[in-house]
């Protein structure tokens, strides 16, 4: 689960992370509101305004900009707010429709008045599948993109990894700040830096965090301006406070919708929908619409009871795009029984009256003889196979008529 | 012969009277699997299924031999429920559970670093040894004794494999289930050489998908050490980047861990790599011919 900047910026501040003060807001008055109590409190006359989406690279599409005063905090808010916000990370990218931001940060200006004594640095963590424990990779070069730092000078990324039973220990504290060319009071903010968003990393059960850039200011503050921050969907019961700050109004609205009838779906942009039992089987049934002449429309698992009510709203919800020109329901039953997910197939299809595309159903394991007859019985217009290549066939039939 | 699970294993039950627990012990039990009993803390000395109820894993070890276990313990307590079963001397640790939280899995790994067991899972369908042991979830009709193992990140598409096989009338030595999750218990490779080093398996069939370089790490190892034919699938060529595909680990994070990627690598290293996942059987015995001629 991805949360916003502004929300990622409270949690780091709970474990004493230094970030710049800010007020999140949802209309011009709010924000031009907001730019004058933080300038009250903080004495900041200039101010960053920052749309918040689910995606980065916002200032490449015009999603961040610097305010010198109260107007210019005013226009920049007009300009970003229910904007449709497009960046390399949006949906079709910079040519793409982007997103729309329905939010903006409104910061001080960490960099001020010393902007040229500032320097930016990179620092994440995130759990390293690969040796099994959690890694902080960080960079003298910040507030660029990270991929290409690693492409071309790749000597300057370093990576830390931390002990899983032992945690973050003071000497590789030392050592990360030492990397980074600090020394002094610098040196100590960093370390305490590293610490304290270690402890956030770990707190929070997050998978990822990336605080791009970290500054360190002439005054040798150490400072999160940017920050990013994914949390391990299977540990938000221990978190119900960070579950709250889900928002679904960055989520396809679909994909929520499904997850609340217990539907695991992922939209795609092909011709061919699919309704599968277990993920593996999914994404190899999305891959054999694709060697049968389809594209997979979307990603579906209906878990482990497929049951009428489940095999109609999945129906519902594959249908709801025009796109799909075909269905392809492949379930391998074991403890689910074919004949009952057939059955509801036919049930749901009977409910819902006006299926005009063709469907393939291919029922296999427990009880799939009973299930074909019944599919082959219903008079519907419903093609049955037990086979897997069989349905892959029927699925290239149905697309060439 | 087998790997891991057989006709001798002492087997118990985790979260033995929970509904998972009862429904799946009770399938085992009907396919003649040797369970000796279950752990519920709170609960030991009650008679479940017939079979003795333990309030500890060490209770169980003690009492009825047990050497292996399956656990179908809520994601909350699965890792501790993990810990435990190491702790008390199993040696084979199966866990079905879905949805463990990452960092709870990378103490259990550390924790496990000096413990002489083995953990295959998490969200994992289990073990199959046919007709000796069915340790899991899976459907015991489809699978056939025989010689040829199968590796597996995903259930149901195990469960098609292993349908194809049988019906191509070769027949299972041990299925592994290893399990969908970013930090499992055994991964790709430990499980193929497993099956490499055991005398009854002629063919191995590896299923991979998007997300990691497990199936990388085993292709190499094949080529380095490979006895056998290897039939390999990977599913998700048609998954886009960065979308998790239902299985927490089914992500694809770079040009490295993509379908397309992990296909070349595995043909590279000599395996038959097939496209299509309704061609894993009549792969496999394409294979094993080519082997013995």
């Amino acid at each position: 689960m991805n949360l916003h900047e502004y929300q990622a910026k409270e949690l780091l501040k709970k474990y004493g992370v230094v970030i710049p003060a800010g007020i999140v807001a949802t209309n011009v008055d709010e924000a031009v509101a907001a730019y004058h109590t933080l300038n009250k409190e903080t004495g900041t006359e200039y101010a960053v305004v920052k749309a918040q989406i689910h995606a980065g690279g916002r200032g490449k599409g015009g999603g961040v900009k610097v305010a010198k005063n109260a107007d210019e905090v005013r226009q920049f808010s007009d300009d970003i707010i229910g904007m449709m916000l497009k960046t390399p990370q949006t949906p079709g990218g910079l040519d793409g429709e982007g997103k729309l931001v329905r939010k903006v940060l409104i910061t001080e200006d960490s960099y001020v008045p010393s902007f040229d004594e500032c320097s930016e640095m990179y620092v994440s963590i995130l759990m390293d599948r690969e040796r099994k424990s959690n890694v902080i990779i960080y960079s003298t070069e910040g507030g660029m993109d990270i991929e290409k730092v690693a492409e071309e000078t790749p000597h300057l990324l370093h990576k830390e990894y931390i002990d899983p039973t032992l945690g973050l220990q003071t000497f590789q504290l030392n050592k990360i700040a030492f990397n980074l060319g600090l020394s002094g009071a610098a040196l100590k903010e960093m370390r305490k830096f590293i610490y304290n968003l270690y402890q956030a990393f770990v707190g929070s059960d997050a998978s990822l965090f990336e605080i791009n850039p970290v500054i360190v200011t002439g005054t040798d503050k150490v400072i999160a301006i940017d920050s990013k921050v994914s949390l391990d969907e299977n540990a938000l019961f221990r978190h119900p406070d960070l579950a709250e700050l889900r928002d679904t109004d960055e989520e396809d609205p679909v994909e929520v919708e499904a997850k609340g009838y217990g539907l695991n779906y992922v939209n795609l942009d092909g011709n061919v929908g699919c309704m599968v039992n277990g993920a593996g089987l999914a994404m190899a049934t999305m891959d054999i619409i694709k060697l049968s002449g389809g594209e997979p429309a979307n990603f579906l698992d209906v878990g482990g009871t497929a049951d009428a009510d489940r095999v109609e709203k999945a129906f519902r919800i594959i249908l709801r795009d025009p796109a799909v020109k075909a269905i392809l329901i492949n379930i391998f039953g074991g403890i689910v029984r074919c004949d009952r997910v057939a059955q509801g197939v036919v049930d749901a299809y009977k409910n819902m009256g006006n299926i005009k595309v063709p469907i393939i159903v291919r029922l296999q394991g427990t009880n799939a003889d009973i299930a074909k007859t019944i599919i082959d019985e219903s008079g519907l217009e419903v093609h049955s196979a037990i086979l897997l290549q069989e349905a892959a066939d029927l699925v290239q039939k149905v697309l060439e008529a | 012969m087998s790997v891991l699970v057989n006709k001798n294993s002492n087997i118990i039950v985790q979260g033995f009277t929970g509904k998972e627990g009862s429904f799946h012990a009770g399938q085992m039990i009907e396919y003649g699997t040797n369970v000796v009993g279950g752990v519920t803390p709170g609960k030991g000395g009650q008679t479940h299924l017939g079979l003795p109820v333990f309030n500890t894993v060490s209770e169980a070890v003690d009492k009825a031999n047990a050497d292996t276990t399956i656990i179908f313990v809520p994601p909350k307590f699965a890792a501790d429920a993990v810990m435990e079963a190491a702790e008390a001397g199993i040696k084979v640790i199966i866990c079905i559970t879905e949805g463990i939280p990452v960092q709870d899995m990378v103490k259990v790994k550390a924790y496990l670093r000096d413990k002489d067991c083995r953990l295959i899972g998490p969200n994992c369908p289990g073990v199959m040894t046919p007709g000796e042991a069915k340790v899991g979830i899976m459907p015991g009709f489809i699978h056939n004794p025989g010689k040829i193992g199968i590796v597996s990140r995903s259930g149901t598409l195990t469960y098609e494999a292993v349908d194809q096989i049988t019906k191509a009338g070769l027949g299972q030595s041990t299925c592994i289930g290893i399990g969908g999750d970013p930090i499992i218990g055994t991964t790709t490779k430990e499980a193929v050489e497993l099956l490499m080093n055991d005398p009854d398996t002629e063919g191995i069939v590896m299923i991979g998908e998007i997300g990691g370089n497990m199936e990388a790490d085993a292709a190499h190892w094949i080529k380095e050490h490979g006895t056998k034919p290897v039939v390999g699938f990977i599913a998700g060529q048609t998954a886009p980047e960065g979308r998790t595909m239902g299985h927490a680990g089914a992500i694809i994070g770079g040009e490295d861990d993509t379908a397309a990627a992990k296909m070349k690598i595995m043909e590279s290293c000599g395996i038959h790599v097939v496209n299509s996942p309704a061609t894993i059987g009549e792969t496999m015995i394409k294979a094993l011919k080519l082997a013995k001629a």
